[in-house]
């Protein structure tokens, strides 16, 4: 006499208590706001839209976003790697409190930070007085929105890679040498393709965080039309002039940006971790 | 108690996990569910315990249907392969979960909770330890505390997961005695998962050998080493010579009379190495063979033989291969004491040469 | 760090590594130590009654209340949001699991701006629900629940994030031995479930009270900079900052660099009983001598 019914409750209490809690306060706080700016957005024509979304100060403002994200995630791309290295490899004194360190962008409220920049950076700080002295000026330029990016940005780089070069089995490296590598052919042959992911995945979150910061710009960057202002200051000073509906257009753009940037994110961790499982399954068939 | 399982079948996906699963287990019997990874042992032990739900069939526990009855009121023992001692409790408290959570009219006062503790942990000779977390404590250690932790809330049942997978070879040996002697003191009924027939044919009372999802046979293990009722049950219980008929006629013949196998034309023969007796002249039903290589392990001696393309292992006594004293290269006649006659099945075990 | 007879195959040449050091010090140190450090000297530039007058001004006085109060509201929600999106991602199958977890990530990819324009275009007075709340005279927006509604958005993914990991490597094992021994499951919960997580628990909670008592941009939309009233602490740094109060903006942003000091120490602490207990986890799964 086979019982057949539906599933009976799982073993583990919750489920659908925590599932349902999660989904909840999930489509409350995000969801249903996030529709609430494609709804606002959707009262635009295509072509009105787009005539927001593309005018001269806007399209100058991405310009200025996307460069100095660019190359602030570029910069810590590359002082990140040597950081995280130094961090995991050597050892030398206060390494621990560097190390906490570290996450000061994370745990510093933006405000503080762009105050402090910006007063570093101008003309007569401790930093900019000798910069300017070489004639470069920070302060108030798009080099400063560069500088206040690569704060933001600089944890990630450094803590995606710091757990993956820990990783790295020694003898990866000592094997690699005892075949005759030299510790050049060794670190770009051996060591680098496999941080290659974590350090691809670290730039494209500094990145994506660059895109939307603000408080730490605002108090560097001058905030000039068309040389640097950021997107997120047009859309605060649209929103200043009652301009709800410009505002809106810019923010569906860079909304879209984001998602595209979070599916980046998370096709890399995936690609990160499948890439090498593809080709491990034992290809010696034939025998039942 | 007894449990009765009542055709059960279980998938996940697309898997079959486990089909049409009879089985009784009388009150107070180890019972040992042994076969190779996946064959759906731990789904089983995991539905009697009510960790899993059964797409279709009964569990009955003493006659009693507990097929839908939470894991929570099954009154079942259940040790972990990994033990899943609480990590952030004290050996002792690890002990006394299971009648602290006790509703407050069950539950016992702490001076009886305390008592019973220890008495448990006297049992599992670990009573010194009681203050310790479980991170301090070697695997065998947290064996033996899985196991009074999950007698401290009186099971009707102790159902163990592949008790002594995690443990090296010398603890696993001296666990799985003691495991024996303290269900004969308890009497509880138990049943136990696991891979290793060694393990399975030495503490078990009866073994349930698995594979595939299915049954294939459960008896005392002395019927399943020496009776098996299938190829699988044999090449999974020990060392095992495959002989196919088109390939030793003679052999395979030794069975024919059988009647229902002799219209089978593909037939495979079953001899286990130590059933093999080396002649150094032909006798009747012998198969003629080249020593290849002569090992002595331990008190045995292991004699590979050639014939023809085919592999055969033969053990022997030091004695007696002292006795035949075989050179390699060396023409020599095989005959079998106990051997065993399947139809060939399409094509599912492995051709010729020995087995595990 | 001197290399002694021969060196080690996995290291790099002494020059190498003394240059390496020097590069990741000094960016670590431009970047990092140097601004540290500055807010705390441009904060006590005029000396210490300067800044402690500056801190008992009455509106920054009222700008750290919002402040606290902010946080307060924000992370029990977003405990109890983390514990049950862990629980259930965690320790169950279900369909749109990855899904879910991208959308918990959504908050951390969405500039601070957008989420504070996206609520303004819902309760402001051409959102959506606007003319409702103004015929019925409820202010969300430019008032304090607008502050907390975008920081419990800003801040949400903080808690489950760092659950997530944790009770997946934690595996159900312990819960459903607990269950076996007959605990309810609330039981299973408090005794089992809690005291493994404890520590990744408060490990999310700090993070996100850092973020919720520091984040600015969100706010700054929808707060509309009612000095005394709906001012935050970040706020108040910027309106002084913008009035050329350096002293003022310094020592406001002092309080706030301690807060992220504190965080990051509280931060360092947690990850060592985390580092702790993971390590208990795996030596309880590898196999040991007696």
């Amino acid at each position: 006499m086979p019982s057949t019914r539906s599933h009976p409750a799982r073993v583990l209490p919750g489920f659908s208590l925590s599932l349902g809690c999660a989904l909840v306060y999930l489509s409350l706080l995000v969801l249903l706001p996030l529709s609430g700016l494609g709804f606002k957005a959707s009262h635009l024509s295509f072509y009105e839209f787009w005539e927001m979304a593309t005018g001269e100060r806007a399209l100058a403002s991405y310009r200025i976003t996307f460069g100095a994200s660019l190359l602030a995630a570029l910069i810590n791309a590359v002082f990140g790697l040597i950081v995280a290295w130094v961090l995991v490899r050597y050892s030398f004194p206060g390494k621990r409190l560097i190390d906490a360190l570290v996450d000061l962008p994370f745990a510093l409220p933006t405000a503080v930070a762009g105050i402090t920049l910006a007063t570093l950076y101008s003309s007569n700080g401790w930093i900019g007085r000798y910069a300017e002295s070489f004639g470069v000026k920070v302060a108030f330029t798009p080099l400063g929105i560069v500088v206040a990016l690569t704060f933001i940005g600089l944890p990630f780089v450094v803590r995606t890679l710091q757990p993956v070069i820990e990783d790295i089995e020694p003898e990866v490296e000592e094997a690699a040498a005892s075949l005759g590598a030299s510790r050049l052919q060794t670190f770009v042959r051996v060591v680098f393709p496999g941080l290659f992911p974590a350090l691809l995945t670290g730039f494209t979150l500094a990145f994506s965080r660059s895109i939307g910061e603000y408080g730490s710009v605002i108090f560097i960057a001058g905030n000039m039309p068309l040389i640097s202002e950021i997107t997120p200051l047009l859309i605060i000073s649209k929103l200043e002039q009652y301009d709800v509906v410009g505002a809106t257009a810019l923010a569906v753009v860079m909304l879209l940006i984001s998602f595209a940037l979070l599916l980046a994110v998370n096709t890399l961790q995936w690609w990160a971790a499948n890439r090498h499982h593809g080709n491990t399954r034992p290809s010696t068939g034939g025998k039942p | 108690m007894s449990i009765e399982i009542r055709s059960l079948g279980k998938r996940f996906g697309n898997f079959v996990a486990l089909q049409d699963i009879n089985l009784d287990i009388p009150g107070g019997e180890l019972v040992a569910l042994l076969g190779p990874s996946g064959c759906g042992k731990t789904t089983l032990l995991r539905i009697i315990a009510g960790m899993e739900s059964a797409d279709t069939g009964q569990v009955l526990f003493a006659g009693e249907e507990a097929t839908h009855l939470h894991a929570r009121e099954r009154n079942v023992g259940f040790v972990f392969q990994h033990y899943a001692l609480f990590r952030h409790m004290s050996v002792f408290e690890n002990v006394a979960f299971g009648l602290r959570v006790k509703a407050r009219k069950l539950r016992p006062v702490e001076s009886e909770i305390r008592r019973r503790v220890d008495a448990l942990l006297k049992l599992v000779q670990l009573d010194w330890l009681a203050d310790r977390y479980p991170s301090q404590l070697s695997g065998g250690q947290r064996q033996r505390i899985a196991l009074a932790r999950a007698l401290a809330v009186e099971p009707k049942v102790l159902l163990l997961d592949e008790p002594f997978g995690a443990l090296d070879t010398k603890v696993r040996k001296e666990l799985r005695r003691w495991l024996r002697r303290l269900h004969d003191e308890m009497h509880i009924s138990s049943v136990f998962v696991t891979h290793d027939q060694e393990e399975a044919l030495e503490v078990a009372d009866r073994v349930v050998v698995m594979n595939h999802g299915r049954i294939e046979q459960i008896g005392s293990p002395d019927e399943v080493y020496s009776n098996p009722a299938s190829p699988f049950v044999y090449q999974f219980l020990g060392n095992v010579n495959v002989f196919h008929s088109r390939l030793h006629g003679a052999w395979a013949d030794v069975e024919r009379s059988v009647p229902e196998r002799a219209t089978s034309s593909e037939a495979m023969a079953f001899v286990r190495p130590h059933d093999i007796e080396i002649e150094h002249r032909p006798v009747s039903g012998s198969l003629q063979a080249t020593v290849q290589e002569v090992h002595a392990i331990g008190p045995l001696v292991r004699v590979e033989l050639a014939h023809g393309s085919e592999l055969i292992e033969v053990e022997l006594t030091r004695d007696r291969a002292a006795a035949l004293t075989l050179a390699k290269g060396q023409q020599v006649w095989l005959k079998p004491r106990q051997i065993k006659v399947f139809a060939a099945p399409s094509g599912s075990l492995e051709e010729g040469g020995s087995g595990i | 760090m001197t290399t002694t007879g021969i060196r080690r195959a996995n290291s790099e040449p002494g020059w190498l590594r003394y240059l390496l050091l020097t590069l990741a010090l000094g960016f670590l140190f431009f970047f990092l130590a140097l601004p540290l450090l500055a807010v705390f000297v441009e904060a006590l530039a005029a000396g210490w009654p300067a800044y402690r007058d500056a801190l008992s001004d009455p509106e920054a006085r009222s700008a750290i209340g919002l402040t606290l109060l902010v946080a307060l509201c924000v992370l029990p929600g977003n405990i109890l949001f983390g514990i049950a999106a862990a629980w259930a991602i965690a320790k169950f199958d279900f369909r749109g699991k990855s899904l879910l977890i991208t959308l918990i990530d959504l908050p951390f990819a969405v500039s601070p701006v957008v989420v504070g324009l996206v609520f303004l275009l819902i309760f402001g007075a051409q959102g959506i629900f606007g003319p409702w709340l103004a015929a019925h005279e409820i202010k969300i927006v430019f008032a304090l629940p607008a502050i907390i509604i975008v920081t419990m958005f800003i801040t949400f993914p903080f808690v489950a994030r760092e659950l997530i990991p944790l009770m997946q490597a934690q595996g159900k094992d312990e819960e459903e031995a607990a269950i076996s021994l007959g605990a309810s499951g609330w039981q299973m919960f408090r005794r089992v479930t809690l005291p493994n997580i404890k520590w990744g628990l408060l490990y999310g909670v700090i993070l996100a009270n850092a973020r919720a008592m520091g984040e600015f941009g969100a706010v700054s939309v929808v707060s509309g900079h009612i000095r005394g009233e709906t001012n935050t602490l970040p706020l108040h740094v910027e309106i002084l900052y913008n009035e050329y109060n350096a002293v003022g903006a310094f020592a406001a942003a002092s309080v706030l660099a301690l807060l992220a000091l504190v965080t990051l120490a509280a931060k360092s602490i947690v990850e060592w009983r985390i580092r702790r207990e993971t390590q208990m986890l795996a030596t309880s799964l590898t196999p040991e001598r007696p």
